[in-house]
């Protein structure tokens, strides 16, 4: 692979170089080759991709905006700062891209059961979205221990007629729930299309949900070079899967002059262990279908991850960042949760705008970054979502209960 | 001839069907496994599955789930497994040992480092659930290097092509699971498995095993009939959970349901 083909990752079994690939048992290959076939079918279709757009446009609400933060940019005293408003889109983040893409694809295949996984609950809700817009059964798997602490979203998604199943298995968090929603594709792959919510799983799913999230970048892109004449310094997106930062990233990777910067949920501190940043700390494995860069023991058993933020609180990440890392084209850092929560609270206070507290991580190291660069600089965030699903959790840390 | 052939080869010549357990390592507990195995051989085992305990089991259903989640409170790691099979292997050079579980344990180790410790611990095959032909070959290679078996999954998914593929790389025998879906599940069509077999056949000489979806004596004998091994997993570790407050019992109990198989797999071949 040479370096001016970085956009057209990955190879043919789905590899980004070491990783990637297709980790799953024999009974899955069948199901995964006819998604990959009308993956491909479908997304060289123009008639599909109309529909896509028409969808993105009336129903999310897209192209989303870039908002040139001009205050926060002043306090930080260096680059300008813009934000992409994914936080803006229907449902509140990035993750309705991907949901609308896959159902339209599962409604090409004949599909009529859609099944997702969910952590904070996010992607759920925009897979519960869409199904219930095409009519389709929705069975959404969920750690207990999440179902517990998301009980609002848990809520929208049973209003939105989803059904939420909780999983009681392993650590009851969202790996649990991605090894059930495995376990019911294996079980009924014939009727049943499985819409993965990230970058992983195995291949199509890394590259397809990569093309249906790159509409962020291919948009913010064209927006910069409108509004500014050229192309920004540089891209911050926060990773824990990694579909909103691929979907930044991908359109800018042959822009060799833009530096793209992925940031990890450093949890409590690296240092402690309690953390969810497997690019940063993890070493490369095996899991959920691709190789990648993992949080795993001494003897590849898969450990718990910590982070304040639930959309974070995964032990993988997709295969594409681990080769882009080892590769040097975006380099990851790690933001702690205190850190992330006073990100939270500045952009509320300077700019009116409530961030999602995964979107605070991204924030937390762009304010960093910020004052190491001239005031003819510019950073690029995606704000992945909006932080209305967090006021229980910020709320609890001043001791209030709402 | 490798363990795992001249069991297969001596049972064809006796016209009978192998029968082969699987039990998790170190369910319940670690002190548990190495007896059980001697008794499951006792019991008329040709073959011990063993599983490999690993935090992400995507292919088992509920009850292999929970037996790997009694192992893994113990601590038990793909190395302590190697040495339960060399303990098992210091008073058993017969019975064939094949390891069965998921990549990651053995990426971690190494895939050289692991093929030299299997091997001088006495194991005959391993079959990694989550890996395909596609992604094989560098485990295939480690493998064959030290006159390991890779055993291969085929199931009622897998068309022409790809059984062809499995069949150029699979070694000791052939896995076919008979039902679409995960260990312990769903009831299995034995007229549908004989036509796979058939077809599995055309293009492998290797022994064919059937697993997933047998439960009890009767369906092992019927699927006997049509196959060249029977395994059964989830009825034995159902067995081995429910007795799991007095594990000392367990050898006896699961010994005494493997010979009940037993007996119905060969009662059926003498009709």
């Amino acid at each position: 692979m040479s370096p001016d083909k970085r956009q057209h990752w990955p190879d043919a079994g789905g590899h980004f170089g070491p990783y990637g690939g297709l980790f799953v048992p024999e009974t899955l290959m069948l199901p995964l080759e006819e998604l990959r076939e009308a993956y491909e079918r479908y997304l060289a279709d123009p008639v599909f991709l109309a529909e896509l757009d028409a969808d993105l446009r009336d129903y999310v609400g897209r192209p989303s905006p870039i908002y040139h933060a001009e205050r926060w940019s002043r306090e930080l005293g260096g680059a300008q700062i813009f934000l992409k408003r994914e936080d803006l889109n229907h449902t509140g983040a990035h993750k309705v891209n991907n949901t609308i893409g896959q159902a339209l694809l599962a409604k090409r295949m004949a599909k009529t059961r859609i099944i997702a996984e969910t952590g904070a609950g996010q992607h759920g809700v925009a897979t519960a979205t869409v199904a219930a817009r095409l009519g389709l059964e929705c069975v959404v798997y969920m750690g207990e221990v999440d179902v517990a602490r998301q009980e609002a979203n848990v809520y929208r998604m049973r209003l939105l007629g989803a059904e939420v199943v909780p999983v009681r298995s392993g650590s009851r968090t969202l790996k649990d729930a991605l090894n059930e929603a495995m376990r019911d594709w294996v079980t009924n792959i014939d009727d049943t299309f499985y819409i993965i919510g990230t970058v992983a799983g195995p291949h199509p799913y890394p590259a397809m949900v990569r093309d249906f999230q790159a509409v962020i970048g291919r948009e913010a892109r064209a927006q910069m070079l409108e509004r500014t004449g050229r192309l920004p310094d540089a891209l911050v997106a926060c990773v824990g899967g990694g579909s909103n930062a691929i979907g930044l990233f991908h359109p800018f990777l042959d822009d060799e002059a833009v530096a793209i910067y992925g940031v990890e949920a450093a949890g409590e501190g690296l240092e402690t262990g309690r953390h969810a940043a497997p690019l940063c700390a993890g070493r490369p494995g095996v899991l959920h279908g691709n190789r990648t860069y993992l949080m795993e023991d001494a003897d590849g058993q898969i450990i718990e991850t910590h982070s304040i933020s639930a959309g974070l609180d995964y032990p993988g990440v997709g295969p594409e960042h681990a080769w882009l890392k080892d590769s040097g084209r975006a380099q990851y850092r790690a933001i702690t949760d205190r850190e992330a929560l006073a990100a939270f609270h500045t952009l509320t206070r300077t700019e009116g705008i409530i961030p999602a507290l995964e979107s605070s991580h991204a924030l937390a190291f762009a304010a960093k970054l910020a004052p190491t660069m001239g005031r003819d600089q510019a950073i690029l965030i995606n704000l992945s979502g909006r932080g209305d699903k967090d006021m229980h959790t910020v709320a609890a840390l001043d001791g209030l209960t709402l | 001839m490798s363990r795992i052939a001249q069991r297969f080869a001596d049972l064809a010549g006796q016209g009978r069907t192998a029968l082969v357990p699987f039990v998790t390592a170190g369910d319940p507990t670690p002190e548990v496994t190495v007896p059980l195995m001697h008794a499951l051989a006792a019991a008329g085992a040709d073959l011990i599955e063993l599983g490999v305990p690993f935090s992400d089991p995507i292919a088992d259903g509920p009850v292999i789930q929970r037996a790997t989640e009694r192992a893994l409170a113990h601590g038990v790691s793909l190395r302590a497994v190697l040495e339960m099979v060399r303990r098992f292997r210091a008073e058993d050079t017969r019975t064939p040992v094949v390891l069965m579980g998921y990549l990651n344990p053995i990426e971690v180790m190494g895939y050289a480092e692991f093929a030299v410790a299997a091997r001088a611990a006495g194991v005959d095959g391993v079959l990694v659930v989550d890996v395909p032909p596609e992604e094989g070959h560098d485990l295939v290679a480690a493998l064959r290097g030290e006159g390991l078996d890779l055993v291969y999954l085929v199931a009622p998914t897998s068309g022409e092509g790809r059984i062809a593929k499995i069949a150029a790389v699979a070694s000791g025998f052939v896995y076919y699971v008979s039902v679409k879906g995960v260990t312990g599940a769903g009831h299995l069509d034995v007229a549908d498995v004989a036509e796979k077999l058939a077809q599995i056949r055309h293009h492998t000489a290797l022994p064919v095993g059937v697993g997933f979806g047998i439960k009890d004596a009767e369906t092992a004998a019927r699927v006997a009939g049509v196959a060249d091994a029977v395994i059964v997993g989830s009825a034995l570790v159902g067995l081995i959970e429910a007795r799991a407050g007095e594990p000392q019992t367990i050898p006896t109990v699961v010994g005494d349901f493997l010979r009940g198989l037993r007996q119905a797999i060969d009662a059926g071949a003498s009709r």
